[in-house]
């Protein structure tokens, strides 16, 4: 709880309301459903919560009706949605995404020292095989004479992006939010989109997922693209189910070294997940000299970079401080 | 006199076709031996291709950056060599190159052949194939691959009925003359040959209509390969990112194509005995239109390899470098020498484009068609714009599985049963257009 306290409260107000209008829109009942989820669910993966604690108190419960207005009703009076009908809505609102946003993550590229705090805790919310990577964390040098650095790579959710424009069945899509996501209970496992993507930011299911216990029972949430399928495309999602809570990414979250921000562009704010500092994003870009990878490929990316210079840390990988000739690119 | 005379010799014309183009349908001399190949080749497909259905594209050596292999790259083999259906039916036969007659029907059974396969090839490198439906019910127009989807189902129709309308009076021919056929293929025969009689007005329709078609076939044969090349070329990956692939791809699927062609020609000479169809002439005239394909395909090739080696652009350079002098020269330089350079060069003379000598360099021109296609697919994506990195070691190289070996095998396994089946059940050559070029419709149609 203590965690949800760190957030301001107006914040965290707008975006159980944002969660509740992404479901209204589909139908009542998924809403009223969604709403009592978010109630009782606290952070954990159970979507469907027990029958009975529907009808044991006298509880009352906000629900959005469909025309938007926000009700108060006895919990008694609830019925719990179908599975099915519930999956329905949780891949409406993933395909819609959060209205009025337009997320952006910059990586600030002098305080990365390689921990890959990042790295594990995305493959740890994603339920990622150990050579699988939504965030990677590469070794970089453009040069003989130029600095190696740590530079780390998620998806950088481009504004025309190379991905989404060959998949032959919808399956991975750009949301009004400008997250990129994949619905891998459409996906055919074609991987023209690993072909498209030069970041090679996507990865495959080559194998069976995984093994994470609870997986069978959970539902699909395209969001998290959990639980993860075999023979299908999994990638960076921006972390939108947290973002959908007003939480920042697992790997802002994570680091220990501040290196990342993560924000809207539309507020023009980032908060740093370390320091947990917000700032202005135009600035932050303006003052570092922020940048975007392979520009000239007209991607037009969602993460900034700020340049690795005074740096932190030296660099230093496997008892090297610099990297042979062949490793530059 | 001379009248019934040149009559009696008409009739033997028609008689020694019948003889020697409906005959090997007959005689199924080693046939079993080779079907029983066939089979086993297919069992062993259905049992890799089960093991990779059970347990994940793993199996196969495709990893997330070489995450297309041998598949796509047998995929492109596939579409190639079925372009030379329109090649030289329609291309070859709009212009009136009258010599190609003959062998309109070998290049169409080899276009059907492998372009019905080329689907399932693309089918057995989906992740999902289990969601083939998605791709009609959710199918994005924008999507190359669903263009590709659209021109090559169109294609297999069109050739479908590029072979099957100039087959009609073949099979009311064959109907009459094979007398001891089994009661299925006469059944058969008599169904698909719509009643022909060979009246003059049915002639006309059929004029007309393997005309129309034959200009139909031209624009979706092109857009086929060139659709094809495209899923390469949309892409911003150094190697891909060039403007020139649909030619280039369309060139070198003439060349694929002309030598699967000329083999083809050279088995059946051999084992249907048609030398007195597949001529010396007409291998000559095969030879040199497999030269001039060559050349063109040459040409594309300087432009692909040698205008970015002269630049030698930062991302470019690293591609070319695995081509010219790393992991990937020997490939690419056996490619080109001994599937391109020394077969043009040996067949500008005419000696090696008589029968032996070309179905010979024809076989390494194929091979070496194959074996391109790897180098067009796999290097490029073993060099993206970004390091490889904090992955195992097998992702950092291809090379196919045993399952890759099989799969794709089995695909050929598949094609080839096809191809032989349609030149056992159905005549190999269209008689009636031999007729017609002697002036003996008359006779052709006249026997009873």
């Amino acid at each position: 709880m203590s965690e949800k306290n760190k957030e301001s409260k107006s914040r965290r107000e707008f975006l159980k309301t944002g969660s509740l209008i992404g479901l209204g829109a589909v139908a009542a009942g998924a809403a009223t459903y969604a709403g009592f989820s978010y109630e009782s669910g606290k952070g954990s993966h159970d979507n469907l919560p027990l029958k009975e604690s529907l009808t044991d108190t006298e509880q009352k419960i906000k629900v959005l009706t469909e025309n938007g207005d926000l009700a108060e009703v006895d919990i008694k009076s609830l019925t719990p949605v179908e599975k099915g009908e519930f999956q329905t809505a949780l891949q409406h609102q993933g395909r819609e995404g959060i209205a009025g946003k337009h997320w952006t993550m910059v990586i600030d590229l002098s305080k990365c020292r390689n921990a890959r705090m990042c790295m594990a805790a995305c493959q740890n919310a994603h339920h990622l095989r150990e050579e699988q990577h939504h965030i990677n964390v590469l070794r970089m040098q453009d040069d003989r004479n130029s600095a190696p650095y740590f530079m780390p790579k998620p998806c950088f959710h481009c504004d025309n992006p190379p991905c989404t424009k060959v998949c032959p069945v919808d399956a991975t899509f750009k949301r009004q939010d400008g997250i990129v996501l994949i619905d891998n209970e459409r996906c055919i496992g074609c991987r023209f989109c690993i072909a498209a993507c030069p970041y090679s930011a996507r990865v495959f299911n080559w194998f069976e997922p995984k093994e994470v216990e609870g997986d069978d029972e959970l539902l699909y949430n395209v969001e998290l693209n959990v639980p993860q399928k075999k023979g299908t495309i999994s990638k960076c999602l921006f972390s939108a189910d947290r973002l959908r809570e007003g939480k920042l990414p697992y790997c802002v979250s994570a680091c220990p070294n501040g290196v990342y921000y993560f924000g809207d562009m539309n507020e023009d704010t980032v908060t740093n997940g370390t320091t947990g500092s917000t700032v202005r994003f135009s600035e932050l870009i303006r003052d570092n000299a922020g940048y975007t990878l392979l520009p000239e490929l007209g991607t037009k990316p969602n993460v900034y970079y700020l340049p690795a210079k005074n740096r932190l840390f030296p660099f230093q990988y496997e008892g090297k401080t610099t990297l042979d000739d062949e490793e530059h690119i | 006199m001379s009248n019934s005379l040149s009559k009696e010799k008409a009739k033997s014309k028609i008689d020694k076709y019948a003889a020697d183009i409906l005959r090997p349908m007959q005689s199924h001399g080693g046939l079993e031996l080779w079907v029983l190949l066939l089979a086993l080749g297919f069992v062993m497909y259905v049992f890799a291709y089960f093991i990779q259905l059970r347990d994940g594209l793993g199996v196969t050596a495709m990893r997330d950056y070489v995450s297309w292999g041998v598949y796509i790259s047998n995929f492109v083999f596939f579409v190639a060599v079925s372009l030379v259906g329109m090649l030289i039916s329609a291309v070859l036969g709009l212009l009136k190159q009258n010599w190609i007659k003959p062998l309109t029907r070998v290049a169409e059974i080899i276009a059907l052949g492998f372009v019905m396969v080329a689907g399932l090839v693309i089918v057995n490198d989906m992740g999902r194939p289990d969601r083939l439906l998605n791709v009609f019910i959710h199918g994005r127009i924008q999507s190359p691959i669903v263009w590709d989807i659209t021109v090559i189902t169109t294609y297999v129709t069109i050739s479908l009925l590029l072979f099957y309308l100039p087959l009609i009076p073949d099979l009311a021919f064959a109907k009459k003359r094979l007398k001891n056929l089994p009661k299925w293929q006469y059944m058969l025969f008599n169904i698909l040959s719509l009643g022909w009689i060979g009246t003059p007005e049915q002639y006309k329709i059929l004029h007309k209509g393997i005309r129309l078609l034959a200009i139909l076939i031209i624009p979706v044969a092109l857009a086929i390969h060139t659709v094809t090349s495209w899923l390469f070329a949309a892409t911003l990956r150094p190697g891909w990112d060039t403007t020139i692939f649909g030619p280039y791809f369309v060139a070198g699927a003439f060349v694929a194509g002309a030598a699967a062609v000329v083999i083809l020609m050279y088995i059946l000479r051999v084992n249907y005995k048609l030398k007195d169809y597949f001529t010396d002439f007409h291998f000559n005239k095969m030879g040199q239109l497999l030269v001039l394909v060559s050349l063109v395909y040459l040409y594309f090739n300087l432009n692909e390899f040698l205008v970015p080696a002269y630049k030698m652009k930062g991302a470019d350079a690293v591609h070319l470098h695995t081509l010219f002098s790393g992991k990937y020269a020997v490939l690419f330089w056996g490619v080109q020498i001994f599937g391109m350079l020394i077969p043009i060069i040996l067949m500008l003379f005419k000696k090696f484009r008589s029968p032996g000598w070309l179905a010979f360099i024809s076989v390494f021109v194929l091979i070496g068609a194959w074996l391109k296609r790897i180098i067009i697919v796999v290097p490029t994506l073993m060099h993206p714009h970004l390091p490889i990195q904090n992955v195992p070691e097998a992702f950092h190289k291809y090379f196919p599985t045993w399952i890759e070996v099989f799969v794709t095998l089995g695909s050929f396994v598949m094609a080839l049963g096809i191809i032989t089946a349609l030149l056992k059940i159905f005549p190999v050559i269209p008689i009636w257009e031999l007729a017609e070029e002697e002036g003996l419709t008359e006779e052709f149609e006249s026997y009873d």
